[in-house]
């Protein structure tokens, strides 16, 4: 019999949708202002409902080269995901085993978390402007005649990015290690699997549908990056920078839609990543147990 | 039993190796130009490695003479850190409420799971947009002043709603509050039950289980995600930007006017200074708890 809720389970409740509400209530106005007519303005009442905002962003009246940036921004994105996904799967198997300066990684993986963006970001653009001029200075004349920088976005910007995303991927990797059923690997090792069998046959299906979560993680956490790829993106800007700077001069709802195109992307990929995961359970569910199975 | 033949497994050191990598060559490297660079002398054009304490000793310029008077830097620091603490307060009283609501009172695991994956949602998308989400309800002709006009609160519109240090935190506490809730709510679903029965068993009110059960056993969570909140107020210039209308002066936003104005080593110095404050905090936070062992 289930007991009755306490009075204080109405009022936290009650602030939980208030939290909701504050939540997305505002991303909620804009989403329905950029459907604003050609002749609404930034805020309520809309004066009609069109698609002229988003027509003129495609078509890129008025906003500076947004659908390269928005290209730029998604391949970035995808790179850091997958390098995201390899790198914090391989260091969280190292970390399960002892090697040397295994301390020394994981607090600056922690630091890379918690020092400021923007120190990060101007270290970063430091470093690739004083290699530029070591290299202007000191390469064989071929080379330092047509070079110009190093920096950009699949050099600096993608190094940036990293930063972030890979201390938010190996943080999830502990969690499902801290989860994860030794006796599973040790049952394979027993039927005699190679370490690479026992990898992709045991821990990888095991581990897959989190290891979405960390993909996930990867994308969304480059997609959106702002304040650690300002100094260090060089001369092409992502899309969300380039949202920044129209935040000051743009005064029409074509930033909302912006707003709306750069906010459906990020639920798409959430979206994605989140049916990836339950169809991966649900098969784990299917084929995970053979137990009442009999023998066959 | 002899091994029929030797399986190679790679060791550990070399599956961490890309991912150190990545530490050594874009993070750890990089903090060290910040700190050589910051004592570096520059000019109009250019930065020039020759070893100078200029960059600290400007920063710094008249910080003495003006006494009680505070200088520039000095004030910037304190308006950041009054932010820091103000941030810091609501969303741990929000995130600690809303964590305590999923882990005690949401009885489904798949319930929890599913209403803190609303809480997170959020957070996968661009901070910029959910800042310029609050024009359309908090600008001169916005939601809330017609609203309050309509009612007849108020006869002229409000305009300390938006581009104003209110609404700066607010835009924190909107983007933010998500990095208590998840550490607090990780912290109590680890609570046994049995505990806050044993408390109720005992005689304790509800209060006193919270304060003596509850926060105890909490405060791993609440202290990581202090970490996080205080760090990121203390380095943000982004939404001191946006939603100050540029106007309000922080920590970060030092750094970047130098960098626009190409003034390498000065921002540097300030880089320096800003991360000595950040980690001086951090170590303090850290007395309370060992991050490791709470993942």
């Amino acid at each position: 019999m289930r007991e009755g809720r306490p009075a204080s389970f109405y009022w936290l409740a009650a602030f939980f949708c208030l939290f909701l509400l504050f939540l997305y209530g505002p991303m909620i106005a804009i989403f329905a202002l950029s459907f604003q007519g050609p002749t609404g303005g930034m805020t309520f009442p809309m004066n009609g409902i069109s698609l002229h905002w988003f027509g003129r962003l495609w078509s890129g009246g008025g906003i500076v080269d947004i659908k390269s940036a928005f290209w730029r921004s998604l391949q970035l994105g995808l790179t850091v995901m997958v390098i995201t996904m390899v790198f914090s799967v391989l260091a969280g198997l190292a970390f399960r085993k002892r090697f040397i300066g295994q301390n020394l990684l994981f607090y600056v993986t922690i630091a890379s978390l918690i020092v400021p963006s923007i120190v990060t970001s101007l270290g970063i653009a430091l470093q690739f402007r004083l290699f530029d001029e070591v290299v202007k200075a000191y390469a064989p004349g071929f080379i330092a005649d047509t070079y110009s920088t190093a920096m950009g976005i699949f050099t600096s910007g993608l190094g940036a990015h990293l930063t972030w995303a890979l201390p938010f991927g190996l943080l999830i990797m502990f969690a499902i290690f801290n989860r994860f059923d030794g006796r599973l690997e040790e049952a394979a090792r027993d039927q005699g699997a190679t370490p690479w069998q026992t990898f992709f046959h045991v821990i990888l299906p095991v581990i897959l549908p989190s290891l979405i979560g960390v993909g996930l993680f990867g994308f969304t956490l480059s997609w959106d990056e702002i304040a650690r790829s300002s100094q260090a993106i060089g001369e092409k800007n992502t899309l969300p920078l380039e949202l920044q700077a129209l935040t000051s001069t743009v005064t029409t709802p074509e930033i909302y839609a912006l707003g709306t195109v750069t906010t459906g992307v990020s639920f798409l990929v959430i979206g994605l990543a989140l049916a990836g995961i339950l169809f991966l359970r649900a098969r784990q569910a299917r084929h995970g147990s053979d137990a009442g199975k009999g023998l066959s | 039993m002899p091994a029929t033949k030797t399986a190679y497994a790679p060791p550990a050191w070399l599956q961490a190796l890309p991912f150190a990598g990545v530490f050594a060559l874009f993070f750890v490297v990089p903090l060290l130009f910040v700190v050589m660079v910051s004592f570096w002398d520059y000019n109009d054009y250019s930065i020039i490695p020759s070893f100078t304490t200029r960059s600290y000793v400007e920063t710094f310029e008249g910080c003495y003479d003006q006494l009680p008077e505070l200088c520039t830097i000095l004030r910037t620091y304190l308006s950041t850190v009054k932010f820091c603490l103000i941030v810091w307060a609501l969303t741990l009283v929000i995130g600690f409420t809303i964590a305590y609501f999923l882990a005690f009172h949401v009885r489904t695991v798949t319930m929890q799971m599913t209403l803190a994956l609303v809480c997170t949602i959020p957070f996968w998308t661009s901070n910029v947009i959910r800042m310029i989400s609050w024009v359309p309800l908090l600008g001169r002709n916005g939601l809330v002043n017609s609203a309050l006009i309509n009612v007849g609160l108020i006869n002229e519109p409000i305009e300390w709603l938006l581009f104003s240090q209110f609404s700066v935190v607010l835009a924190f506490v909107h983007l933010f509050t998500f990095f208590m809730v998840i550490p607090i709510f990780n912290s109590m679903a680890r609570i046994d039950k049995r505990l806050l029965e044993a408390a109720y068993d005992a005689g304790a009110s509800g209060w006193q289980t919270l304060w003596n059960v509850v926060i105890p056993l909490a405060k791993p969570g609440i202290v990581i995600g202090s970490i996080f909140v205080v760090t990121i107020v203390m380095g943000d210039f982004i939404t001191v930007g946006v939603m100050g209308g540029q106007q309000i002066a922080s920590a970060g936003k030092i750094i970047e006017t130098r960098l626009n104005a190409l003034q390498f080593p000065p921002a540097a110095a300030n880089a320096v200074i800003l991360l000595a404050i950040t980690l001086l905090i951090i170590t303090a936070l850290n007395r309370f708890v060992d991050i490791r062992k709470e993942l």
